[in-house]
């Protein structure tokens, strides 16, 4: 009964975005002031419905109700509670309801917080993110609808895929989606300021936390998709360049460069038509990422669906959405004319030139990602590229950012004198040289042109932005005063920056710098890595709830003092007789060693995979941060306060012109 | 410069740093690139010399053979051809006889030298490309087919 009802409320969860699209546009373009605050109630409506149709999916897994086609795919009745109610989105159908139950809860917000919005901005953004919802409802409805119900009823459940149960997995999804479909909201002011044409300063502050905000999450959950993947997959890698991390690392790039001309269309009412189609590239990127891992084209363990009527529909969807943006783009795009002009060097000069070269590495990942899909299509053969592309073309596009990054926080808006610039960088310039100089000896003793580099840049944009704060603290009577004086949303900027610094110095260390050593070792035996002695005592069976698992016992020691015990283990997963590795890693701020079971041989010796790696910690720590950031600027009380002029409305409820 | 130069000068600025762009995206793309290949592929002699190719196909039944330490022989065949597979290092999960592989590496020789097995989390997982080119004109798998060759070397 209950997956019936839950069945049942997306239905009528689709009728209600059909209305949120059709009357408020229809009131749009009649300046109907009721038919246009229509798009509010239909909007926590549409959500309070999809809210409850997902309680109805994940009480069908908490009472493992294996009638449930998807329920019985996806669950055991061994699985522990906390994996059954994560395994809602553990596949294709559910996955879609969380996405569906993110978009609407994306909507629900920007009915309740955009209240104070000219009726006719807020009215537009509901019904293109109401057209949005219809997309993907009957997508759900048509071809995947996680409440069909099979006979008979298997007594057992086939089980959650085991590379899901891991604690990383149950937010990780949530997460990225809340990134994902949070660009729709950007996308949906994007299209309001072309349908208004009113695209000024205002605009840009409406926008602004809604993108901070997908931004935000986006980050997250790839730093936790990227932590996952470290632990779960036994190979020691945290970056695979896989088309899936992409699908998920293109929006992030596009929207780190919305992020930043926002800012300048905020500040000076400048690229405002690129804004815009930033916005709707971003969105796009989104959409093409939910295509590309849903669709079966991609060979992952993400590529859940094979279906081909699924991929039809969501290329076709991609195909209405960017049609009608981009064609709404070029016909009202040139109506948008900036208020100046732009000189190059100038804060907002440099955030262009960041703009371009982040557009240009999502275009360099795109064209690796597609580019091997095109030549298969077309029948040319099968060929890819792997990590030695991307890194051949990512690096030297995304090098130059950390370098402008320190400029731009240093430059001032308009214009600015090159000669006062370097004067006052060169403090942060000579200690990051000194850094770069002497830090890979002290932390990994040894150097080379590429980590020197990269230390440089890493600690170029910790020092630029301790530099940029402190710039703005010493002016003021005391520290403390000076810095309760700054802001929140520059908080958030070097905060962010911060964490940009971090994740760099790590990725330069754990790049250039990890040793890798795979060998095989009888219980009682030891082998050396990196001046740490890893001893395997043994390897001993244990049962988890519904796991087998071998685990062995690897005593890591330093010149003879005790460093840690490692408990790495090889689990058999009963339900699908599948074997998973789970790496053990000792993890400290200076170096991660990490040590993964690989294969029994037949007289009883293992292998077993080791690693140094130094600083990783780093790289996580840098994604947090910058999520923390992301927070700040995006909680800045400028946003909440602004007071917003009201378009006048008379009393016969249209409103004037 | 009047405000139209500097315009034009910003737009073939822009111009000539993204095919600065393009030019490196597309050389990288050309040297990194890498053929999926089967064991018929490689037979029948298609690949260029020294390239880095991605070896798909299914590992024959009783060909694994351990060496010192690591070291580990097999074949991996399709439907025609077999070719002997050399690697040292950790052979993934799911790698067992008769399963799908897909093998990242280079010839040496007559021999396949891999740096990286992979074999999908899905006991009836095969890689979409491997099952392509699998499938008989008829439109059935030539994997049983195949097994029963794989028993009798």
């Amino acid at each position: 009964m209950i997956p019936e009802i839950g069945h049942f409320l997306l239905i009528l969860a689709l009728g209600v975005a059909g209305l949120q699209f059709l009357l408020p546009s229809w009131g749009v373009w009649k300046r109907d002031a009721r038919a246009m605050a229509f798009g509010q109630s239909a909007a926590q409506v549409q959500f309070a419905l999809v809210f409850l149709s997902y309680l109805c999916l994940t009480w069908a897994f908490v009472q493992k109700d294996f009638s449930v086609t998807y329920v019985a795919a996806n669950s055991h009745s061994e699985l522990p509670l906390m994996y059954r109610i994560s395994a809602v989105w553990g596949a294709h159908e559910g996955s879609l309801l969380l996405w569906m139950l993110m978009l609407s809860g994306w909507t629900c917000a920007v009915s309740v917080f955009n209240r104070r919005l000219p009726a006719d901005i807020t009215a537009t953004c509901l019904a293109v993110l109401g057209a949005i919802a219809v997309g993907f409802l009957s997508f759900m409805l048509l071809t995947s609808n996680p409440f069909d119900r099979h006979f008979p009823v298997p007594a057992e459940g086939k089980d959650l895929n085991p590379l899901l149960q891991d604690p990383g997995l149950i937010i990780h999804p949530p997460m990225l989606y809340m990134g994902y479909v949070g660009f729709s909201v950007a996308f949906a002011f994007a299209i309001a300021a072309l349908v208004s044409g009113r695209l000024d300063g205002a605009w840009a502050r409406w926008t602004r936390p809604w993108t901070t905000t997908a931004w935000l999450f986006l980050t997250m959950g790839i730093t936790l998709g990227s932590w996952w993947a470290y632990h779960e997959l036994g190979w020691g890698g945290w970056w695979f360049w896989d088309p899936v991390e992409n699908a998920s690392f293109m929006p992030w790039l596009v929207g780190t460069a919305l992020i930043h001309s926002l800012a300048v269309t905020e500040k000076r009412g400048l690229l405002k038509s690129w804004t815009v189609l930033l916005a709707i590239i971003a969105f796009s990127l989104s959409l093409l990422g939910t295509f590309l891992v849903r669709s079966g084209v991609l060979v992952s363990v993400h590529a859940f669906a094979t279906d081909p009527a699924r991929g039809v529909y969501i290329l076709g969807f991609l195909a209405v959405v960017l049609g009608s943006a981009f064609s709404l783009y070029a016909w009202r795009a040139p109506q948008l004319k900036s208020d100046g002009d732009l000189v190059f060097f100038s804060r907002e000069g440099l955030l262009l030139l960041n703009n371009v070269f982040l557009v240009v590495a999502a275009a360099a990942v795109l064209l690796g990602t597609l580019y091997p899909l095109f030549v298969d299509a077309l029948g040319m053969g099968k060929i890819s590229v792997g990590p030695p592309y991307f890194n051949a073309v990512f690096i030297p596009l995304t090098a130059p950012l950390a370098a402008i990054l320190g400029l731009g926080m240093a430059v001032g808006w308009k214009r600015a004198k090159f000669a006062e610039v370097v004067r006052q960088l060169r403090w942060p310039a000579a200690l990051a040289l000194l850094l770069a100089a002497g830090l890979p000896f002290l932390w990994v003793g040894s150097s080379g042109f590429a980590v020197f580099a990269g230390v440089m840049l890493g600690s170029w944009v910790l020092l630029t932005s301790v530099h940029d704060l402190w710039g703005r603290v010493r002016a003021k009577r005391s520290l403390l005063a000076g810095l309760a004086a700054v802001p929140r949303c520059v908080w958030g900027m070097t905060v962010a920056h911060l964490g940009l610094g971090l994740w760099v110095l790590g990725v330069a260390f754990v790049s250039l710098h990890s040793v890798e050593r795979d060998v095989r070792l009888a219980a009682g035996e030891s082998a050396e890595l990196h001046g740490y002695e890893f001893f395997l005592r043994g390897v001993d069976p244990v049962h988890g709830p519904n796991y087998d698992a071998d685990r062995g016992t690897v005593e890591v020691t330093r010149e003879g003092a005790s460093v840690t015990t490692l408990h790495p283990e090889k689990r058999l997963y009963r339900a699908q007789q599948n074997v998973m590795t789970e790496a053990a890693v000792d993890e400290s701020p200076f170096r991660d060693l990490y040590v993964a079971l690989g294969e029994p041989f037949d007289n009883g010796d293992w292998s077993l995979r080791m690693y140094y790696k130094p600083a990783m910690q780093l790289v996580w720590w840098g994604g947090f941060v910058m999520f923390f950031g992301g927070i700040l600027a995006a909680s800045d009380r400028r946003y909440r306060l602004a007071k917003l002029a009201q378009a006048p409305v008379s009393a016969d409820g249209k409103v004037t012109a | 410069m009047t405000k139209r130069q500097k315009r034009m000068a910003a737009v073939v600025l822009l111009l000539v740093g993204l095919s600065v762009a393009a030019v490196l995206g597309f050389t990288a793309f050309s040297k990194n690139m890498m053929y999926f290949q089967t064991p018929s592929d490689i037979a029948a002699g298609k690949l260029p010399e020294g390239a880095r190719i991605r070896l798909g196909g299914l590992v024959e039944k009783g060909s694994v053979q351990r060496g010192d330490g690591l070291l580990v022989n097999f074949s991996v065949a399709d439907c025609e051809a077999r070719l002997p597979v050399r690697y040292e290092g950790i052979l993934p999960d799911l790698f067992r006889e008769g399963q799908g592989i897909v093998a990242t590496g280079h010839m040496d020789g007559r021999t396949f030298v891999a740096d990286e097995v992979l074999a999908k989390h899905d006991e009836n997982y095969m890689p979409p490309e491997l099952a392509e080119k699998l499938v008989t004109p008829d439109g059935k798998h030539s994997c049983e087919q195949f097994k029963s060759m794989g028993a009798k070397a």
